[in-house]
């Protein structure tokens, strides 16, 4: 049997997504239900002072409101932080309770405040409407360079500030600056984000008051996780009287690795009601409500030599966490970010601090590359500029400063265990035709138009782990992952996996994996995953990791189930272990025809006995059954690296960037399936590139978000893109026994510093922020025009 | 209360509806045709596009009874005798879905591309799909299996 | 949404009869639906129009094209008689919104929506139209009144647009990347006797004859003749896609597409 792990198989899943048979939340209904409608903030920072819910109570088809106050009442517990986080002094970073509604103060637009539940959603609406609230309304806190200096907005944290954490040595960092021939300057926005994956949030919970159980559906991209936090934190049930599932999901990029209000409200109500609740966000609640990505404001220095080695670096950075901390939002900006702040370079000396503040927005946690697009961001903007003031070729001085052996320690945390960054930086100058530029470059110009061309090397740590460094670091919990593998007593199998797909293709990819690992054809082998009722337990789907962990866990659960078998296959055959060779599916004895396959072992496993005889084909201390699990917690993060080159043109009449060319040379190791890995890179790409031209949250100074809807807030459409071009280089990595690295974020983190420096370089050097929209490029067009003919 | 009149999928069905039930409600939630998705309801993201006497829709952005007398099919009457249609035979070869949520409205308005256009090129293709957001795929894949489904339609 | 009553009337005259000041007409519906979703607006009666056949259909005559007010996007982007006799009204209507809003959506509604950022108000002022409800006709310099307003009365509905046909004509649009509205958009018409008229949309409360722009391509129908022009960006519109002094700067480009295209 060929190997399938490498071969572009088509995916499992989708003929169901493909013929309207996916089940995604909003699609469940349960007898009896009610509907939800929550009532929310229309003020950015407000003291509550009264809710009157009397007339909304009396209005057709209402069942029940619940505020703030019964929810207190019950004692349920609120939303929390996931890592806890030290500031450069030894203090504990400082953070607001987050209940699941609010009681006393609201603190962005769409905090929600009350819940009312209906027998019809537009009963729901009718009686929200009727619902009336007296606010004190504050002075919103939105400007993010201000924060500090303004009013409080959580009592006992000053200044706004959560921590003030520091990564690195600012002495060494010093006395390497001393040195610099040159020190490079740059000060950068990273843009806020909205995932805006394209299913709406939602939960559909139905309680039995029999069992006592309540079942959760929701659209999460980890629902064990959902479930501890809602049970210890929020002691809504205990664990085992709360099922949680996420069935299809419709995309996550991050913002539904949390477990949000909604959720806990409902489950909690649904209880209390006795009755089915179902809740299905409108768009706006989740442009206003979901978790929002990016948002720094950095001040970066590289220092440098003449011949252009770098010395040092540093970065100064205000990152906004919102109105809450929530799971990852306290760890994006520090572990997830400053670690991979010196990018893929030999950099002697580096530091990265980081303060971050809360303001009356929506949470900021996780999007798509959480922390390393803002860092790698960071350093390809300013080794790009380093190479502008030098007159060096921006491909050379990154070749300069690349390692060139593995591991490579970088400077502050990572241990990279391989990678070649050389080979791919000169795939990607080739596949580019990087060097057919300056004649492309003359023929726009013939025709009025402006071009540049953007370089970026990048590594991403992927993979969060090993559990006991994590933890030691302020995680909450382990990041390992579970699998269990079972064989039916007929020989398929169904493999329960603590990872959540929705859109990575686990049913394919983990299913290819297994195959390889049993010999048993892909058809035979079911992927369940998704269900705190189904399989053990699970870390879940972000940071690239599903792979990396749950699918070396299902690798590890696989082996020994293959090891139990050629134990029973042994007494079945009558050889020692030793004479027994598994390949194909099959335990062979070496130079023999007899052979048993890994179906009938697991027949036998299950069936262990004969017909008038008292016979066991099971080794004595091995149990009957052909079922194995595995906890999976790796070594090391994975770090697949990469070198992404851009061409942009822009027309200097109107700022118009249209992006020409792009060119992606990743190392994600051994590649699965192939086919599968070019979607996530072109994905990646999609939302790195709308962050880099056309996406930007914005609040106004009353704390309003003005870009609440596709009017407003620019998603990329197929329009927007070119066709990309991949290619790839492969060190495999070593801390697991596929070699594999993760995929999923590679074009989110890397495209938005190659757009801008090839944007950036059209513009003569110019800097602007992004998104590089029409008329911030428009106006830096003017400027060019006026320097030059001013230098004429 | 209105009644109405429509065939759906090939089926001839008669039902009351209120007079404010839009095509995708009267789809997702009287019919059951779970297929049909919300992404935005406001006519902007095109997950809830299915076909109105053979032209594609928002469905999200229609009222039911305004559709009396009217042909509609969605995803679920694609797939002929258990054989998926060109299009969706091509989306899949091609992997041109990933979490499958816009897959739906993607699909119906790449067939009415189709019937406008037997064969586009790339530029007509990412054109006409301006009004279906996709936030997984980059569109790209997308493309490679409208070109495929034009060749083998 | 909140409830109401549905109405589907055959004739003009029983549509007329059945509206109130809380009744809509409704045409493509692809403003009214969303606003009433968003709760923006509230209706006790919704009249749909789609049901009164005369109301639909494109007739090229001489030199007057008529659109009745129901016609979808799509079939005007799609006819052949209009492509030959106003090209660019065509084109414009190529460019609205995205396939499935063309094939819902009305020029009859956008014009009386009448947003300041839809394309077909353009058209309307820079081809000389005349818009015929089932009471009066009204030129369209008169009907636009301002933003979402028109001098349209309770109850009276438009019937038809009939438009001028020029010697030459074309639309330009930056559109909003978000929306695909048009940020600006601006419609030159050259009519025999050099006349040139310049309407432009995106840029202030709704669309409108820019005056310079005409008098300046009636006497020189060039580019050149553009640059000479002043744009104050004072009384243009400004908002998170684009300011006024973009705007102004834009109306320029975009006038010089035009002519160039024409």
């Amino acid at each position: 049997m060929a190997s399938l792990v490498g071969s572009r198989v088509e995916r499992k899943e989708d003929k169901r997504f493909l013929t309207g048979k996916g089940r995604y939340t909003a699609d469940i209904n349960i007898v009896n239900q009610t509907y939800a409608i929550f009532i929310r903030s229309p003020h950015a920072r407000a003291k509550i002072k009264k809710i009157d819910t009397s007339k909304a109570l009396k209005s057709s088809g209402v069942v029940d409101i619940l505020t703030g106050e019964h929810i207190a009442k019950d004692k349920i517990g609120g939303l929390i932080a996931g890592w806890a986080i030290r500031s450069e002094d030894g203090s504990e970073m400082k953070c607001p309770a987050n209940p699941p509604l609010a009681k006393d103060n609201v603190n962005f637009v769409g905090d929600p405040l009350a819940v009312v539940l209906a027998e019809s959603l537009d009963e729901a609406k009718e009686a929200a409407d009727l619902v009336k609230i007296d606010y004190k309304i504050l002075e919103a806190v939105t400007n993010l360079e201000k924060t500090m200096e303004s009013d409080a907005i959580h009592d006992g944290i000053d200044k706004n500030l959560c921590y003030d954490w520091l990564l690195g040595d600012r002495q060494k960092v010093k006395e390497a600056f001393d040195k610099a021939d040159k020190i490079i300057k740059l000060d950068i926005t990273n843009n806020r984000l909205i995932p805006n994956a394209m299913e709406p949030r939602a939960c559909v919970i139905d309680y039995n008051t029999a069992s006592e159980e309540i079942t959760c559906y929701t659209t999460s991209q980890n629902p064990h996780l959902s479930r501890l936090i809602m049970s210890a934190f929020g002691g809504v049930a205990p664990e085992n009287k709360l099922r949680v599932v996420a069935p299809d999901v419709g995309g996550g990029f991050g913002s539904k690795i949390n477990l949000y209000n909604e959720e806990i409200v409902c489950s909690w109500a649904s209880k209390k009601i006795e009755r089915p609740i179902k809740w299905v966000a409108e768009r706006t609640e989740s442009f206003l409500t979901d978790t929002h990505g990016r948002d720094h404001i950095t001040h970066a220095e590289l220092a440098v030599t003449n011949d252009g080695k770098f010395l040092g670096f540093k970065n100064e950075t205000i990152a906004n966490l919102g109105a809450y901390a929530r799971v990852f939002g306290t760890v994006t900006p520090t572990y997830l970010f400053g670690p991979c702040a010196t990018g893929v370079y030999v950099m002697p000396a580096a530091y990265s601090n980081v303060k971050a503040v809360y303001t009356n927005t929506a949470p900021v946690d996780a999007y798509r590359g959480a922390g390393r697009p803002e860092a790698t961001y960071t350093i390809e903007r300013i080794v790009d500029k380093a190479a502008i003031e030098l007159g060096i070729d921006p491909i050379e001085i990154r070749m300069k400063n690349f390692p060139t052996e593995f591991p490579f320690k970088q400077t502050l945390v990572h241990q990279i265990d391989s990678g070649d960054y050389v080979a791919g930086l000169n795939k990607a100058k080739e596949m580019s035709d990087y060097d057919g530029f300056v004649a492309r470059k003359k023929e726009s110009e013939s025709r009025g138009k402006l071009r540049g061309i953007g370089v970026t090397t990048y590594f991403e740590a992927c993979g969060i782990a090993p559990s006991p460094v994590v933890m030691m670091l302020g995680c909450g919990v382990g990041l390992w992952e579970s699998a269990e593998v079972r064989f039916n007593p007929t020989g398929q199998v169904t493999i329960y996996t603590g990872s959540h797909s929705h859109g990575q293709s686990h049913q394919t990819t983990f299913a290819q994996i297994a195959a390889d690992e049993l010999g048993v054809p892909i058809e035979n082998i079911d992927i369940v995953h998704g269900d705190t009722d189904k399989g053990t337990f699970g870390m879940g789907t972000y940071g690239s990791r599903s792979l990396t962990v749950g699918g070396i866990a299902i690798v590890n659960a696989c082996k020994k189930i293959v090891a139990k078998g050629k134990r029973i296959a042994a007494k079945m055959l009558e050889v020692s272990e030793d004479e027994i060779d598994f390949s194909n599916g099959e335990y062979v004895v070496a130079k023999s025809n007899k052979k048993k396959t890994i179906g009938e072992v697991a027949f036998a496993s299950y069936l262990p006995g004969v017909r008038d005889e008292v016979k066991s084909p099971l080794p004595e201390g091995d149990e009957p059954g052909l079922i194995e699990s595995s906890f999976f917690d790796p070594a090391n993060f994975s770090f697949p690296a990469g070198s992404h080159i851009a061409e942009v043109e822009i027309d200097p009449e109107t700022g118009n960037v249209k992006l020409d060319k792009y060119t992606a040379v990743d190392d994600f190791g051994t590649i699965v399936n192939p086919i599968i890995v070019e979607g996530q890179v072109h994905g990646g790409l999609a939302q790195g590139i709308g962050q880099a031209l056309t996406e930007n949250a914005q609040y106004d100074d009353t704390g309003q978000l003005i870009t609440a809807s596709y009017m407003d807030y620019t998603m990329p459409r197929a329009d927007n893109f070119p066709e990309f071009n991949l290619g790839f280089t492969c060190t495999k990595a070593t801390t697991n026994p596929l070699g594999v690295k993760g995929c999923g974020e590679a074009g989110a983190i890397a495209a938005p510093p190659t757009v801008m420096n090839a944007v950036i370089n059209a513009l003569g050097g110019r800097e602007i922020d992004m998104p590089a929209t029409a008329e911030k490029v428009w106006e830096a067009c003017n400027e060019m025009k006026k320097t030059n003919s001013e230098a004429a | 209360m209105k009644k109405i009149n429509v065939e759906v999928n090939g089926k001839k069905i008669t039902k009351e509806i209120s007079d404010h039930t839009v095509l995708s409600s009267f789809l997702r939630d009287i019919l059951n045709l779970t297929g049909t998705h919300i992404g935005c309801d406001t006519s902007q993201c095109g997950a809830c596009v299915v076909h109105v006497d053979g032209k594609s829709i928002k469905s999200c952005t229609a009222f039911a009874a305004d559709i009396d007398g009217s042909k509609i099919t969605t995803i679920e009457g694609l797939t002929k005798n258990g054989k998926m249609h060109p299009m969706q035979e091509a989306f899949k070869k091609h992997h041109g879905l990933q979490c499958g949520f816009c897959t739906p409205g993607m699909v119906m308005s790449a067939i009415d591309l189709l019937k406008n256009n037997k064969n586009p090129n790339d530029r007509e293709i990412r054109d006409w799909l301006e009004g279906n957001i996709c936030r997984c795929t980059g569109y790209q894949n997308i493309v490679a299996a409208v070109k495929e489904a034009a060749s083998k339609m | 949404m909140k409830t109401f009553d549905y109405h589907s009337p055959k004739d003009v005259k029983e549509a007329s009869k059945l509206s109130s000041s809380k009744s809509v007409f409704l045409a493509g519906g692809m403003t009214t639906i969303p606003s009433m979703k968003l709760g923006l607006a509230t209706y006790k009666d919704v009249i749909n129009l789609k049901g009164i056949k005369k109301l639909s259909g494109i007739k090229v005559s001489g030199k007057i094209v008529k659109i009745g007010a129901t016609t979808q996007h799509a079939e005007v982007a799609k006819s052949k008689e209009l492509k030959k006799a106003i090209p660019s009204l065509a084109a414009l209507a190529e460019g609205i919104g995205d396939p499935q809003v063309r094939n819902r959506g009305t020029i009859g509604g956008s014009i009386a929506n009448n947003d300041p950022a839809a394309d077909y108000p353009s058209a309307c002022i820079a081809l000389n139209a005349v818009i015929h409800t089932n009471n009066r006709s009204i030129n369209a310099e008169t009907f636009f009144k301002g933003m979402y307003e028109t001098s349209l009365k309770s109850g009276e509905i438009i019937e038809s647009i009939e438009f001028e046909v020029p010697s030459k004509s074309n639309y330009q649009k930056l559109p909003n990347p978000a929306s695909r509205y048009a940020v600006i958009g601006v419609y030159v018409a050259r009519f025999k006797g050099d006349n040139v008229n310049v309407a432009i949309t995106g840029a202030k409360s709704c669309a409108y004859l820019d005056k310079n722009l005409s008098d300046a391509l009636s006497k020189d129908f060039s580019t050149s003749s553009i640059n000479n022009v002043n744009i104050s960006s004072k009384g243009i519109n400004s908002d998170i896609h684009a300011s006024a002094n973009y705007r102004a700067n834009m109306i320029k480009v975009y006038a010089k597409k035009a002519v160039e295209a024409c």
